[in-house]
């Protein structure tokens, strides 16, 4: 238990460190790498409490090909630094309002009203493997699974549109 | 825990990256070799008897050149870049088996590391996956613009062609049902080598991890003719020797999951009755390939750019999402064959 404890701690503290780090970074691909580092240690997170499918995706989809097209499209346009000062000067008011808001709440419900979870039984240990999720994904959750693709279809579908070449109308 | 186990555990870490590090002196060795000869040359031959000293020469030279820094670049990625890029290369063939069980000093010792994860193939996509940041980065910290460009073209190509590369490892998932890289080759054992059933996977296979592992023809970050030598024109010395070292290592790396998926592992006659056998097996077949990789370099030009781009979203995409349809609907209509 211990040895878990002290892992557990000193990845908590990686990832909270890492997501300050990606927030108040000045330059953008400090800030990439950041929540890169960020998302490698949820991962191990995930690994810690038996979802090794779930964690290596994570890897695979977030840190893998999502950040890597981040961190293109960063130095394509050479937006390395940011500018002094926010482009939106109400966003930074209500930022901090949302997050005290959202602090306070998660101090009631720890604090004031403590809820126990349930406990996992010995039985749903193997949740996490890619076996069960995939039974789970191809029968209970099928069509959630196929909405979500059609979904992802879509949105390809409009970037395709909106960035494609259109003929020029001066032809006729 | 058992001490003995973590004892183990360390002395395999220990020979896999002391495995690695003397396969990549020696590919490079077997490269200038085998190119000397395709081009009608010698080849290294001053350093010891027939050049075989030579990799060891090459490493004394770059441990004691001078190492330099652009003065503009930024200063912690450029010294992060070739860490980045050297670790993934080095622990992703963790999950590979390198041959069946052995007896020694009395102890059973499986010949991998951890073969039998059940999410062995997800930990390969994810370690490939994030293979390109040390050369991004590499590229960005010079500050320079052909090591950018060699940077954008690496993260281009790679995410390019990782989709059919991962495509590709779906055949073999299939024909196996299981993700664990023992059960494939165990698998493999049973029902004859997978590049029978899956040729196109193969193909794709082959040159999709080509692209990966930017080797020729597919070496557009480091095209010499056009951008100097891509992300590490600015490394000298030692940095650009970890460079160097994960080309190599990535080379052997790819042999060794090509062989293991598609062509037996480390499986042959006689495996069976002496299981030393097996890392033998591997070892012949991984040299087969290796060699076949660096034929392709002496043989084929380089692709152009916009050619390369074409050609892994508009053929080789289509063709592994065809490949993964038709071995699905053979597994449907043979299930005799699943064995």
């Amino acid at each position: 238990m211990i040895p878990d404890m002290i892992l557990f701690i000193l990845l908590a503290i990686v990832a909270v460190t890492s997501a300050l780090g990606m927030l108040l970074s000045r330059s953008a691909v400090y800030s990439a790498l950041n929540l890169v580092l960020n998302f490698g240690t949820v991962a191990v997170l995930y690994l810690l409490l038996g979802a090794p499918f779930i964690a290596l995706a994570q890897i695979t989809v977030y840190a893998g090909a999502i950040m890597v097209l981040f961190l293109f499209v960063i130095m394509l346009l050479g937006v390395e630094q940011l500018r002094k000062g926010s482009a939106l000067p109400w966003q930074q008011t209500l930022a901090i309002i949302s997050g005290l808001l959202l602090l306070a709440l998660t101090a009631y419900v720890i604090f004031i009203r403590p809820m126990t979870l349930p406990q996992v039984s010995p039985t749903q240990l193997g949740f996490g493997t890619p076996g069960a999720i995939g039974e789970i994904l191809f029968n209970k959750y099928l069509l959630p699974f196929e909405v979500t693709s059609v979904l992802l279809l879509v949105a390809m579908i409009g970037a395709i549109v909106l960035t494609g070449k259109r003929e020029p109308k001066t032809k006729t | 825990m058992e001490y003995g186990l973590i004892l183990e555990w360390i002395i395999k870490a220990v020979l896999m990256l002391l495995i690695l590090l003397i396969g990549f002196a020696y590919t490079t060795y077997l490269e200038r070799k085998v190119l000397a000869r395709m081009q009608v040359r010698y080849g290294p031959n001053r350093a010891g008897p027939k050049g075989l000293l030579q990799p060891v020469a090459d490493g004394v030279k770059l441990i004691f050149k001078e190492e330099l820094i652009p003065a503009k670049a930024d200063k912690l990625l450029f010294i992060l870049a070739p860490v980045i890029t050297v670790l993934p290369a080095l622990t992703i063939l963790a999950v590979v088996p390198f041959g069946g069980t052995v007896n020694l000093f009395g102890r059973e010792i499986t010949l991998s590391i951890a073969g039998d994860l059940n999410v062995g193939i997800l930990y390969l996509t994810a370690v490939t996956s994030i293979t390109v940041y040390g050369m991004v980065l590499a590229g960005w910290a010079s500050n320079n613009k052909y090591a950018m460009m060699g940077g954008i073209r690496a993260t281009a190509q790679v995410i390019s062609y990782e989709l059919a590369l991962g495509l590709a490892f779906i055949g073999p998932i299939l024909l196996a049902s299981s993700m664990s890289v023992n059960e494939i080759v165990n698998a493999q054992g049973r029902m004859g080598w997978f590049f029978i059933y899956q040729p196109i996977g193969f193909i794709i296979f082959l040159i999709a991890t080509l692209a990966e592992i930017n080797r020729v023809p597919f070496d557009m970050p480091e095209a010499e003719q056009e951008l100097v030598a891509g992300y590490h024109t600015e490394y000298s010395g030692m940095k650009f020797a970890l460079f160097m070292m994960t080309e190599y290592i990535k080379m052997i790396v790819v042999a060794v999951l090509a062989a293991t998926f598609f062509l037996g592992g480390y499986l042959g006659p006689f495996v069976d009755q002496v299981p030393w056998l097996g890392p033998v097996y591997l070892f012949i077949k991984v040299f087969i390939l290796v060699f076949g990789i660096i034929w392709v370099r002496a043989t084929w030009p380089r692709f152009r750019y916009d050619r390369l781009m074409a050609f892994g979203w508009k053929i080789m995409l289509p063709l592994a999402v065809l490949n993964v349809l038709l071995t699905g609907a053979f597994i449907i209509l043979f299930p005799g064959v699943i064995r």
